[in-house]
């Protein structure tokens, strides 16, 4: 039997959730052994290339990109995790939930203190995806199966539900993986 | 005078006391038609306060504002029973002819418009408050000569043509408010022997007032139902000099009018209740929490107590006894429904913002200004005049085994006889139905929004603290109305009323809101369901006061009760994709700023 696929992405995350990811150390010779990479950052791949087992979403929707991206990984995987509280809740990205697109804009571009615009233009090449109105965790876009607290959750966090999750067993998260203060 | 002036005489007028900031403000208010920020910091001097604590206040309660208002402040009902008696249209018209949208003042300063929760009105909606003055029966061709009167008077008094029945058309009330009393019981609305209940308090020690109390059974009226003789035991045998007596008449769960019936039909019996009590418990001093709602009251209930002290039922050596001194003040409320809760109006009376307290201890124990304390409603303390009076015996025999007495209940909605039924407790459901006229109600609220929803099949149940417990709100739904836009309304109440303290209610009743829209706008899939209860659950259980333990119910009762409505309006669906979400719609203010359409979803 082929290993199962796994896909991983970051949406508006700050890829701190994927080093978190990478700092199952070496124990990722072991995980390669349970499973393959498909599309995802670890290994540069940009298409889905098979259907997936799991994916591993690290961040919210921000933009209309990560709309799209979320969508295909919804398409594609079995099971969808929601990595990190960007993902869970908005996290940082959404505080800017309280202001208008507009004003922020206009602070980051227009009239912010340090900010040189004397033509007054705003960042408008087709190449950059549109903003949303708003900042929405994952599960507002798409359904999301699971969800794994944590700025970023930890290393052995993510070992822990990867491993059981691939090995079909129940995911055991005691106290301590899943304390943050 | 300079405005400086006139809040320092305001401040001395209280004695420069913090504990009576609520008073303070209130007049400034009333003095200035808002609390002006920029006098914080002289109020708090002259209050011996913190400027927080006076800015705290203002910006708690929804009838103090830091901006000036309207000469006239026009308050309209917008509970779902007015809003189903047409308080919308009667709020466009007041719109039109004022020219302003709800919230906002006229320029040139005359009135302001706002919605507010519930004012006790519920069985002659739509209702609204006039500054102080209630205004009932509206509708929109009535809102133009409203208008006119007002511009021509500015006393919103003067349009009181026709004063209501009763204690309405006392000369210190005049109000066109009815007491629609439709069934009088023999405990609180029959005719009752004045001061007997004192009197015969008076010829027994206080351990067997509280004795008695106990064997009546007389269960607490206005929340979870403690037997008021234990209260009054706990009081009594707690630590501390001081004790002091709290009348509840803040009466804010939508659609209970009770207490504005017996505070204008009864006053004098709530008082000779509270005195008992104060016999019993050893207080010297008494409050009454007025709703602000009920100003018009106010006055009348002054009378009272003036009348009391001049005949020695209130004051120093009460009846002629050496050493049985008490008092009571009337402590007005600013418009907070958790004020109702014991500890918030704890905090209100003494002058902060209505912050529910932690419990224990218990106002028995450590209350106003940490003393012990007894809090009642105002029916409590009526109906333990008429216990000392005829007897803990007739009380227990009336109602049923756990629940004695009668029940002041207060039924509004789309019945006939809508108004004041009082019955003993163990009347049934279909009983109630059929007195008001509302054989065929679809649904029938019990308790308020903070109560439960029931359907047809349980008509049959009993009102009594053993099954279905009520303050005395009973909102009747016939079948023309959408059961989702009740809840809806039921969770827009909490939504504003929650004090924000803690997470749970403040954050928790917005997203069981937000959730509930999206079904009811066809957006939703079965997960909702179960998404609604569960986050339901954790907001009973994780809350801190009351008002966030009950908030849910609304939707899980109706969870409970209709889930066939719920089940057809939800779909489901196996895109995975959220229903809810609409990226073109989320993609709009960007397309707006920068001028072109989204390449990945415009195709
Ligand atoms: C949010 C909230 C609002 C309340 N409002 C009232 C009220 O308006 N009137 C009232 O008598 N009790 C109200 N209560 C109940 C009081 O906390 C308290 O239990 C009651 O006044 C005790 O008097 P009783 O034992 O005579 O009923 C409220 C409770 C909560 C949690
Ligand atoms: S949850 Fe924390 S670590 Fe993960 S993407 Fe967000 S900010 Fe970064
Ligand atoms: S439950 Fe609601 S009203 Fe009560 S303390 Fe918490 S936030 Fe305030
Ligand atoms: S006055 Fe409107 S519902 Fe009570």
């Amino acid at each position: 039997m082929s290993k199962p696929k796994v896909a991983t992405t970051s949406l508006a995350g700050c890829f701190g959730c994927h080093m978190s990811l990478l700092d199952i150390d070496e124990r990722i010779l072991e995980l390669v052994e349970l499973i393959d990479f498909d599309k995802s950052p670890i290994d540069d791949i940009k298409t889905f290339s098979n259907r997936c087992a799991v994916g591993l979403v690290e961040g919210g929707c921000c933009n209309e990109e990560n709309v799209h991206v979320l969508q295909e990984f919804r398409k594609h995987c079995d099971v969808l995790i929601s990595f990190g509280d960007c993902a869970t809740m908005g996290g940082i990205p959404a505080m800017r939930n309280n202001i208008p697109l507009t004003e922020c804009f206009d602070e980051a571009y227009r009239s912010g203190l340090t900010v040189y615009n004397p033509d007054n233009i705003v960042p408008n090449d087709p190449e950059l995806p549109l903003l949303l109105d708003k900042v929405y965790p994952a599960h507002e876009v798409v359904k999301m199966d699971y969800f794994l607290p944590g700025c970023p959750p930890s290393a052995d966090t993510l070992w822990a539900v990867l491993t059981a999750l691939l090995t079909n067993q129940p995911v055991e998260l005691p106290y301590e993986l899943l304390k943050y203060d | 005078m300079g405005d400086a002036m006139k809040i320092e005489q305001i401040c001395k007028s209280f004695n420069n006391d913090r504990t009576r900031l609520m008073d303070i403000v209130r007049t400034i208010q009333e003095t200035f038609g808002y609390v002006p920020p920029e006098h914080y910091e002289l109020i708090a001097r002259e209050a011996n306060t913190h400027r927080v604590e006076v800015e705290s206040v203002v910006s708690f309660y929804s009838f103090l504002s830091d901006r000036k208002q309207g000469g006239v402040v026009l308050r309209l009902c917008n509970d779902i029973i007015d809003r189903f008696k047409g308080a919308d249209a009667v709020a466009e018209a007041f719109e039109k002819e004022l020219g302003i949208s709800m919230g906002e003042t006229t320029p040139d300063g005359l009135f302001t418009l706002e919605w507010t929760a519930c004012i006790g009105m519920s069985d002659q909606a739509p209702a609204a408050l006039a500054n102080d003055t209630v205004l009932t029966h509206l509708t929109p061709e009535k809102v133009p000569g409203i208008l006119e009167a007002l511009r021509k008077n500015p006393d919103p008094q003067a349009l009181v043509a026709e004063c209501g029945d009763g204690g309405n058309a006392d000369p210190l009330v005049k109000a066109m408010v009815q007491n629609n009393i439709c069934e009088r019981g023999e405990v609180l609305l029959a005719d009752n022997d004045p001061e007997a209940g004192l009197r015969k308090a008076m010829e027994k020690t206080p351990e067997e007032v509280i004795a008695d109390m106990k064997e009546s059974g007389l269960r607490g009226r206005g929340g979870a139902g403690f037997l008021a003789g234990l209260k009054w035991e706990f009081t009594r045998n707690a630590k501390g000099d001081g004790k002091y007596i709290l009348c509840n008449a803040d009466e804010g769960e939508p659609g209970t009018f009770k207490d504005r019936v017996l505070l204008t039909e009864r006053a004098d019996l709530m008082i000779e209740g509270m005195t008992v009590a104060a016999y019993c418990i050893g207080a010297e001093t008494g409050i009454v929490y007025l709703r602000a709602e009920y100003a018009y009251l106010r006055a009348l209930l002054e009378e009272v107590l003036n009348r009391r002290r001049a005949a020695g039922l209130l004051g120093n050596s009460i009846c002629g006894r050496d050493g049985f001194n008490f008092d009571i003040r009337i402590q007005m409320g600013a418009g907070a429904y958790v004020c109702g809760e014991e500890s918030s109006l704890i905090s209100s009376c003494e002058g902060t913002r209505g912050d529910p307290g932690d419990r224990p201890p218990f106002p028995a124990i450590a209350g106003y200004k940490v003393a012990p304390t007894a809090v009642n409603n105002v029916e409590t303390y009526c109906c333990a005049a008429r216990v000392m009076d005829k007897g803990p015996v007739w009380f227990e025999n009336i109602g049923t085994e756990h629940s004695s007495g009668t029940k002041m209940l207060s039924i509004c909605g789309d019945c006939e006889r809508p108004g004041i039924y009082e019955l003993p407790f163990g009347v049934t459901v279909a009983e109630l139905l059929e007195k008001v006229g509302a054989e065929n109600a679809a649904a029938v609220q019990i308790g308020g929004p903070s109560g439960q929803m029931l359907d047809r099949s349980q008509y049959g149940r009993a009102i009594s603290f053993e099954d279905l417990p009520t303050g005395g709100s009973i909102m009747v739904f016939g079948r023309q109305r959408d059961l989702l836009e009740v809840v809806d309304a039921f969770m827009e109440f909490f939504v504003d009323e929650s004090c924000g303290y803690c997470v749970p209610c403040r954050v928790g009743n917005v997203l069981l809101r937000n959730r509930l829209e999206r079904i009811r706008n066809g957006k939703g899939i079965p997960e909702d369901l179960a998404y609604l209860e569960k986050l339901g659950i954790s907001t009973r259980r994780m809350s801190r006061c009351g008002l966030g333990q009950t908030s849910p119910n609304p939707i899980l009762s109706t969870l409970e009760n209709f889930r066939p409505i719920y089940n057809a309006l939800v779909r489901e669906d196996r895109s995975g994709l959220a229903k809810s979400f609409d990226v073109l719609r989320a993609v709009e203010p960007a397309c707006e700023l920068t001028g072109r359409r989204s390449v990945i979803f415009h195709a």
